[in-house]
């Protein structure tokens, strides 16, 4: 996978969330994404820039517009240095929350994109990476 | 400070998201709409989305209160105008939107708002007192 353009944005306060979206909305029009792709991966990276907020204590997020050879894609990286995750699986639950919400953000996300891939570790951070290909 | 704001419509109140709402907005909504509810007496909510290009989790469970907040203080709530592309990443992202009308524009929603609380009329006049 050749990445063909990355930006980095802030994630400390709830507004950040929606600059994660906006960016993200552009570069999938930029890609020729589909109204519903578009709507999909924006969604997946509302859910994620949230928990990096929430669960991270804060953090950063990378756009990245990518290429396998054959097709484009959008990949986005949610990295935070906060406590971790202990027990993933149980995270990745359906219904599993620690904040009080739906338990949605991991489980929806993950059904939202094509490839997803998370890495924890407890007292140093999480990461999750997300891709979607037109 | 950044508001949504809340129309009155007769007995009902109306409000049109035309913004990317951040979370302490969405909460913010929540909280301005319930106490509006409370002081105007309304008896429906209408709740127009059609602006809105995505409801994330955060958003659906801020819907999903409002109507079992306004319920509650014997109000109904109707969301209207959710864009097809919204409906299909919300249900593929887990969430149904159980206990929350829905319609497909404000003409219908307001229709099911006017529908529903003739018949509650209706209902009470039937009842012995």
């Amino acid at each position: 996978m050749t990445s063909l353009r990355a930006e980095s944005l802030p994630l400390n306060a709830s507004e950040h969330v929606v600059s994660v979206r906006q960016a993200v909305r552009q570069r999938a029009i930029e890609i020729g994404f589909s109204l519903v792709d578009q709507t999909k991966i924006v969604t997946a990276a509302s859910e994620l820039a949230r928990n990096t907020i929430q669960h991270g204590g804060g953090g950063h997020a990378t756009v990245e517009v990518v290429s396998d050879g054959v097709r484009r894609g959008l990949r986005l990286v949610f990295e935070d240095s906060g406590p971790g995750i202990a027990d993933l699986p149980q995270a990745m639950r359906d219904g599993y929350s620690t904040a009080g919400g739906l338990g949605l953000g991991l489980s929806g996300a993950k059904r939202l994109s094509n490839e997803f891939a998370i890495t924890s570790t407890p007292g140093s951070g999480t990461r999750v990476v997300i891709t979607r290909w037109k | 400070m950044e508001r949504i704001p809340i129309l009155k419509m007769g007995g009902f109140l109306l409000v049109s998201i035309q913004v990317d709402m951040h979370d302490r907005l969405a909460l913010q909504l929540q909280d301005d709409l319930t106490t509006r509810i409370a002081e105007t007496s309304a008896r429906g909510v209408l709740i127009d989305i059609s602006a809105l290009e995505m409801v994330d989790s955060f958003i659906g469970r801020m819907l999903g209160n409002i109507a079992a907040m306004a319920r509650v203080l014997d109000a109904q709530t109707v969301v209207v105008g959710m864009r097809p592309a919204v409906a299909i990443t919300l249900v593929e992202l887990g969430m149904s939107l159980a206990g929350v009308r829905t319609a497909l524009n404000i003409e219908r929603g307001m229709e099911l708002l006017s529908g529903s609380l003739e018949e509650a009329g209706r209902e009470n006049d039937i009842a012995p007192r």
